[in-house]
């Protein structure tokens, strides 16, 4: 394969992958509105199609950092480049493990507290998906990414408020024991995480962008 | 076989010059990890042989005129002094330019034989380091903020920027090689071009003279320098100075490679010159000094923060240094090989003001009085003419008093076509210039220039054009062939 076309190839496979990312968030949202609704068939079908694109993620990476450094490619960003698809695969894992958790501890969520864990994910999924604007931006208009990585402060900042509410919202539940209280505010703090997660991306994905402006 | 031995001081010179210099042409690019060493060094060899051989004789002729090294001897020891300076700095891991080592070997040897330092070139060369750096500086400046300037307007993925910048190093990169070739081959062979043991040889289409040879026996020693020792100078050229983007590498080629093509290019003087504008001297430059610039250039441009002052200073010294310890090596050494090793290092040259000087000079408002005084009387080395003409004449420029001595200057010769035939090949003179030629067959002329003055009198296919565009390259032609007619005629 010429040098021309190897660039190109892995290009595609960049953006196959920050596709994934961006399926895994749509993946994510649903599933929980799923759960929530009480849909358990439709949930582990959404739990089984997040698990697949996990997995076509992960290899997908392994892939681009292979030909990045076996090619010796983008010598002064690729440091930054494979930190950036670690981090962002770790968001894909922690959206995979919180659905994960739903299925196997199967938390009872009282009606009058499913809309607030639904508002909640709303922000979070926003987050990833402004992320995967801004790792789009870094790679191919660096000028825009500003704008992006904004959001996903800004998405995050509106989780951690509702996530707080959330919890405040369960421990004043009075149809609920303190230990379903407790294992309902790790769920919370489970879905809030991923937009933290996002932020770390982001925050990693602001310092790489000014490197390459210097 | 002692014409090898007498050569291989070039040839140390060409290697030391492709382990250094040439390692700046591509250092920034190897040094930021864009190319690899062996891509670098493929196209480095190739472009700095093409560049040697098809454009090396523009800067070749302005050293040439500042000395004259006319014993192979002298310039084996020249060119052995400027190398052991370079490789001697080196070691010391001081940053070293190859072309000051030569100007001050040479100078050495100027003083050591008593010549004339021509001080227009010597002028000219010196000019050349302070506005080498400073061009440099100004284009990658420019270069860098234009680039800046154009991806903040052009997306381009990441992915592919790498993949065009890489293009256009390797571009760049065999650019810079062939401008290094064709300006600094005259530091390598510029010394033995007055004493070069080769004949004009014909192959097929191609046609080399002596002066060809020579230069592409020194790109090969600069391949070989490539090869064998450039690698880590590249890897410390990089990011000696400043840390470079790929980006920023590309510039600093570019800019760098730009510099040593402008002064290396005759087809670029005689555009310039033909529409009127200043020309740029035709001068062998640092290409130390050019990528130092360029660098500087772009550290300023990014508002001169992270450019690391101690390492330039150190750099700047250097180039002080150099030439002066490149002269009193060249000195010392000369002086061991004539007077231990009994080697002729130089032919003493004779100044005499002849009747054929006194017509010459005649010819516009009489002969003046001062050099009547002089006329006759023979002068034992250059030095010592250009005294006498001062004392005699004190009103006349450096200038002037070194044309008045370039005339003097004795060079007998006698026009012997017996002689010719062995040393140059069919064609190599036209019909009439032949013939031409041959009507002054037994003829002898004290100075050098008096054949091509009589040849040109005799027929106008001897006489240079006026200078343009068009008429350079038979101009061109023809003094390289008169400068072969001398050389063999005055050969005893």
């Amino acid at each position: 394969m010429s040098l021309f076309k190897k660039t190109k190839d892995l290009v595609l496979k960049i953006d196959d992958f920050l596709d994934l990312t961006a399926q895994t968030a749509l993946h994510f949202k649903e599933g929980i509105r799923l759960y929530l609704a009480g849909k358990k068939e439709a949930f582990e079908a959404r739990l089984e199609l997040i698990a697949e694109t996990e997995n076509k993620a992960d290899a997908l990476k392994k892939l681009i950092v292979n030909q990045l450094y076996a090619q010796t490619l983008i010598p002064e960003s690729r440091g930054d480049v494979l930190g950036i698809m670690e981090n962002t695969d770790e968001v894909i894992d922690w959206a995979k493990s919180t659905m994960g958790e739903f299925a196997v501890e199967c938390p009872r969520i009282p009606e009058e507290l499913a809309e607030g864990f639904m508002e909640l994910t709303v922000p979070v999924t926003l987050a990833v998906e402004s992320l995967v604007l801004a790792t789009r931006a870094y790679f191919y208009d660096s000028s825009a990414i500003k704008d992006h990585l904004y959001k996903v402060s800004f998405h995050e900042g509106e989780a951690d408020r509702i996530a707080d509410r959330v919890k405040r919202d369960i421990f004043a539940s009075e149809s609920l024991s303190l230990s379903e209280k407790m294992h309902l505010r790790y769920f919370a703090s489970h879905i809030d995480t991923l937009a933290d997660r996002a932020e770390q991306v982001a925050d990693r994905l602001g310092v790489a962008a000014i490197k390459r402006a210097v | 076989m002692s014409i090898i031995v007498f050569l291989s001081s070039g040839l140390f010179l060409g290697w030391s010059l492709g382990a250094n210099d040439a390692a700046n042409v591509f250092g920034t690019a190897v040094g930021s990890r864009m190319l690899r060493f062996r891509t670098a060094a493929i196209i480095c060899s190739v472009f700095v042989i093409l560049g040697a051989a098809l454009s090396g004789s523009g800067a070749a002729h302005t050293l040439g005129k500042l000395g004259a090294v006319n014993e192979i001897a002298g310039a084996f020891m020249v060119a052995l002094a400027a190398a052991l300076t370079v490789y001697w700095m080196t070691k010391l891991e001081l940053p070293v330019s190859t072309s000051q080592a030569i100007v001050g070997a040479i100078i050495g040897w100027n003083y050591f034989s008593g010549s004339l330092t021509d001080t227009g070139s010597l002028t000219k060369i010196v000019s050349t380091w302070v506005i080498c750096p400073l061009l440099s500086g100004v284009f990658s400046f420019l270069l860098y903020r234009l680039t800046r300037w154009a991806f903040g307007r052009v997306n381009v993925h990441l992915l592919k920027l790498d993949h065009y910048t890489r293009i256009g190093l390797v571009v760049a990169g065999a650019f810079g090689a062939y401008s290094l070739g064709a300006n600094n081959i005259a530091n390598v062979m510029g010394v033995f071009v007055p004493v070069s043991p080769f004949r004009p040889l014909d192959i097929g289409l191609l046609s080399l003279s002596n002066t060809d040879q020579l230069f592409i026996l020194g790109g090969l020693a600069i391949a070989v320098g490539v090869f064998t020792y450039s690698h880590k100078v590249m890897g410390t050229v990089g990011t000696g100075i400043l840390h470079l983007t790929p980006q920023a590498a590309f510039v600093v080629v570019v800019a760098s490679g730009l510099v040593l093509f402008l002064f290396a290019s005759q087809g670029l003087e005689a555009f310039l010159a033909s529409h009127g504008f200043p020309t740029i001297p035709l001068v062998p430059v640092s290409s130390s000094q050019a990528v130092v610039g360029a660098v500087l250039g772009i550290g300023l441009a990014q508002g001169g923060r992270g450019i690391n002052y101690r390492t330039l200073g150190k750099i700047a010294s250097g180039w002080v240094t150099t030439p002066i310890i490149a002269a009193v090596v060249s000195f010392v050494a000369l002086f061991f090989l004539q007077n231990v090793f009994n080697q002729k290092v130089y032919r003493p040259v004779v100044y005499q003001i002849t009747a054929s000087v006194q017509q010459k000079l005649s010819t516009k408002g009489g002969f003046p009085a001062g050099l009547r005084a002089l006329k006759g009387a023979r002068y034992e080395s250059a030095v010592a003419f250009i005294d006498a003409l001062e004392q005699k004449m004190p009103s006349l420029s450096r200038a002037q008093r070194e044309r008045i001595a370039s005339l003097a200057m004795l060079e007998p010769l006698v026009v012997d076509l017996s002689r010719l035939e062995r040393e140059i090949q069919d064609g190599w003179l036209s019909k009439a210039q032949l013939v031409v030629l041959r009507g002054l067959d037994g003829q002898r002329y004290q100075h050098d220039w008096e054949l091509g003055y009589a040849l040109a009198q005799a027929h106008q296919c001897w006489r240079p054009r006026p200078s343009s565009v068009g008429n350079s390259f038979h101009n061109k032609a023809l003094k390289t062939r008169l400068k072969h007619l001398v050389q063999v005629f005055g050969k005893r």
